[in-house]
């Protein structure tokens, strides 16, 4: 009885002292999270709750506290505007062929600076200069490149032959999203050829030495050797370029302002909080863009998980 | 803890030496030689009365100036007491700024452009001084005129038709790459100016009457834009489309057109040093829109207003009175080619000599159409939007020019709630 009990008794108080152990860990672990959880909640959460508040009232940038509560009523309007759904497909058109093309051709970068051959550190270096120049200084310099009567791009097609009329490649509604999106693609397959090119260092060497033993061909070893092993880097690679890609904004309002043919979403919101004056509507349809932004991530997770799975 | 005091003592006193002495900020443009011109002006004044003037450096884009200024006004910040305004902003900045009439006599308010001080006043308050004024201008090659025997055009109809021969004959020439007219399409404010010109010129109205009504679906605006449409690819090259002001001023200035339609800064740019068509330039006023038609051109420029939130409101618009005076005006016309709005300044010698242009095109200036943006007030940028997207789409050839207008003017008055705005 003594025994047991003194037994208990110990169970008890090591279990207690763990609790508390943990207990106090647990704590530490709030005490230094804090300042980083307070500093989100400001810079983060609390915006974003002022936004998504403000797409409930009626607002406007010159006198935001008269605002009125109207429930619904913005993004009734924003789901009739035919103007809204033309930005959501420019945008969506815009992300899944930019980030595409990106991804084909920074993976043959990649593999290419993979390779070792002389002055590949310089070459390393120099594919990221596009990749550096702000934007909106890339964006500028672009629209030049395609003017239609002094535009270098013109000069060139027509030169080879190409072309017989220059064409205007940002005014004709034809042309004015590839053009955008063949500035993305410039500027940004450097950052894609980046990121793989980290992944691919990182492969094992073994797997390519019993390849080369058993004389399989490198086609064959790209498909079935380092593709697969670098899935996780490209899928984590894609999921960053398509969010980024998502909520594009600079690009398209420097190369074409806030024309239709070419109007992202987040040039739609811009123009309707700043230019309008739409303090509302304009929260209203960036909540919007938040949460196509938020559910792209979450079925673009899930697909990924269900192929890991597999 | 007594450091702490001393400190917070210190503080305080510095706070109310602060509050003692008055000390101003005003914002400026810092486009060229703007913003030293700005800081001239200021420590005159400064020297003279003994106050502190603080210069605020502004963004260059006049949108995005718009929207910051849109959000010191709304907090009611007295950070700024004077800002630098445009033309368009009176009918949505009224309710932040100061009557300044209760501060500047009437006899010197008239001695302003009428047409500014109409456009400044809202609702009986001139809520802004004119400082500087801009129109849209015709510019023209002298040598291709002279060479082909052609005289500056006085009609549309005119311009039409020189721009289509000279292009011709330029091309046939081996200069191919040679167009006869460049303008600003972009769907931006710039085509909102563009087209009220054309409108105008015509007789069309000017949008939006003065007293509210939507006036913009009517047969002579159909004809203007008509007119305009049959440019795109004949006479202007289709990427005109995505011109803005410096995308046009690029096509004209390296050689590759007969003519521009563009603002007064274009003029010193052109005749720079590096430029290619450095003294091959005219300057006149846009064409008539026909026979019938008379000469327009879209009122642009800046003015200076006083915030409501100001400490020293009288200190303010005693500066916004300097600032915009005769003698001030006239420096700033004979450094920097700023346009005058004291319209005696327009036959000062010295004044003409520096801009001959300012002479000739008086009328331009004087007469220049405002956008109607005092009566539409804060919904003046959505008025412009709806205008601009419907003639982008007329010249796109996406829709014509009957069917567009009529669609704009159902939205205008959708917008403007039965001409109540």
């Amino acid at each position: 009885m003594e025994v047991t009990k003194h037994r208990h008794g110990t169970r008890k108080g090591a279990a207690h002292t763990s609790t508390r152990l943990s207990r106090q860990k647990v704590r530490w672990a709030w005490l230094f999270m804090a300042p980083m959880l307070l500093v989100l909640a400001f810079v983060a959460g609390w915006p974003l709750f002022k936004t998504i508040a403000y797409g409930f009232t009626d607002a406007s940038l010159i006198a935001p506290e008269t605002a009125r509560f109207i429930g619904f009523d913005n993004f009734a309007f924003l789901l009739q505007d035919p103007y809204w759904w033309t930005a959501v497909w420019n945008t969506v058109v815009f992300a899944f062929a930019s980030v595409a093309l990106e991804t084909v051709l920074g993976l043959i970068i990649a593999l290419t600076l993979n390779a070792k051959f002389p002055g590949r550190g310089g070459l390393r270096a120099a594919i990221l200069i596009p990749w550096a120049i702000p934007t909106v200084v890339s964006a500028q310099m672009w629209n030049w490149m395609y003017n239609d009567v002094f535009g270098v791009i013109n000069h060139i097609l027509q030169f080879v032959g190409l072309i017989e009329q220059p064409i205007a490649w940002t005014a004709s509604p034809d042309t004015a999203l590839l053009s955008i999106i063949l500035v993305d693609v410039w500027k940004t397959t450097p950052f894609m050829a980046l990121l793989l090119l980290a992944g691919l260092q990182m492969l094992p060497t073994e797997c390519y030495e019993s390849a080369r033993i058993d004389g399989v061909h490198p086609l064959k070893v790209f498909f079935r050797v380092t593709l697969p092993l670098l899935k996780p880097t490209l899928m984590v690679a894609i999921i960053f370029r398509l969010l980024d890609a998502l909520r594009v904004f600079d690009l398209v309002y420097v190369m074409s302002g806030n024309n239709h043919d070419t109007m992202s979403m987040s040039v739609y919101a811009r123009q309707q909080l700043i230019d309008f004056g739409g303090l509302g509507f304009g929260s209203a349809a960036s909540s919007l863009i938040f949460a196509i932004i938020a559910l792209f991530t979450v079925v673009y997770l899930t697909v990924a998980r269900v192929g890991r799975e597999h | 803890m007594r450091r702490i005091a001393l400190t917070l003592l210190l503080i305080l006193s510095f706070e109310s030496v602060a509050a003692g002495t008055a000390s101003l900020s005003i914002s400026c443009g810092a486009l060229g030689v703007e913003l030293s011109l700005c800081q001239q002006g200021v420590d005159a004044w400064s020297s003279k009365t003994g106050i502190d003037v603080n210069i605020v450096a502004t963004p260059n884009s006049a949108t995005e100036r718009f929207a910051l200024y849109q959000q010191i006004l709304a907090s009611r910040s007295a950070d700024i007491d004077i800002f630098q305004i445009d033309v368009v902003w009176p009918g949505t900045l009224a309710p932040h700024l100061v009557d300044l009439s209760q501060y500047i006599p009437e006899d010197i308010t008239a001695q302003h452009f009428s047409t500014l001080i109409t456009n400044n006043t809202v609702d009986g308050a001139l809520v802004a001084m004119p400082w500087f004024t801009v129109a849209g201008v015709l510019y023209y090659r002298k040598d291709l005129l002279h060479k082909y025997g052609e005289s500056p055009p006085q009609t549309w109809q005119q311009l039409t038709d020189t721009a289509a021969r000279i292009q011709e004959a330029e091309r046939l020439a081996g200069n191919l790459r040679m167009y006869g007219f460049v303008f600003q399409a972009k769907g931006y404010e710039g085509l909102t100016c563009d087209a009220l010109e054309w409108v105008d010129s015509f007789g069309g109205g000017t949008l939006v009457s003065s007293d509210g009504e939507v006036t913009i679906n009517n047969p002579k605006a159909v004809q203007a834009l008509e007119m305009a449409s049959r440019w795109i690819g004949n006479i202007a090259p289709q990427g005109v489309l995505n011109y803005d002001e410096e995308q046009s001023r690029g096509v004209f200035q390296s050689g590759n057109a007969v003519f521009m339609r563009n603002w007064p800064y274009a003029w010193a740019l052109g005749n720079a040093e590096d430029s290619p068509v450095r003294g091959k330039i005219g300057v006149i006023a846009l064409p008539r829109g026909g026979e019938h038609g008379h000469h327009s051109g879209v009122l642009g420029g800046w003015q200076l207003a006083v915030s409501k939130y100001s400490k020293h409101p009288r200190q303010a618009a005693d500066l916004v009175r300097y600032l915009t005076s005769y003698p001030e005006q006239k420096r700033r016309a004979l450094i920097g080619s700023y346009n005058p709005t004291i319209s005696v300044l327009y036959q000062d010698a010295e004044v003409l000599a520096a801009a001959p242009f300012f002479g000739t095109l008086y009328a331009s200036f004087q007469n220049a159409v405002a956008r109607p943006s005092r009566i539409t007030g804060d919904k003046y940028a959505r008025v412009s939007a709806e205008f601009y997207y419907a003639v982008h789409g007329v010249l796109g050839g996406k829709t014509t020019a009957a069917k567009a207008l009529a669609q704009l003017q159902r939205k205008l008055e959708r917008l403007s709630r039965g001409g109540q705005w």
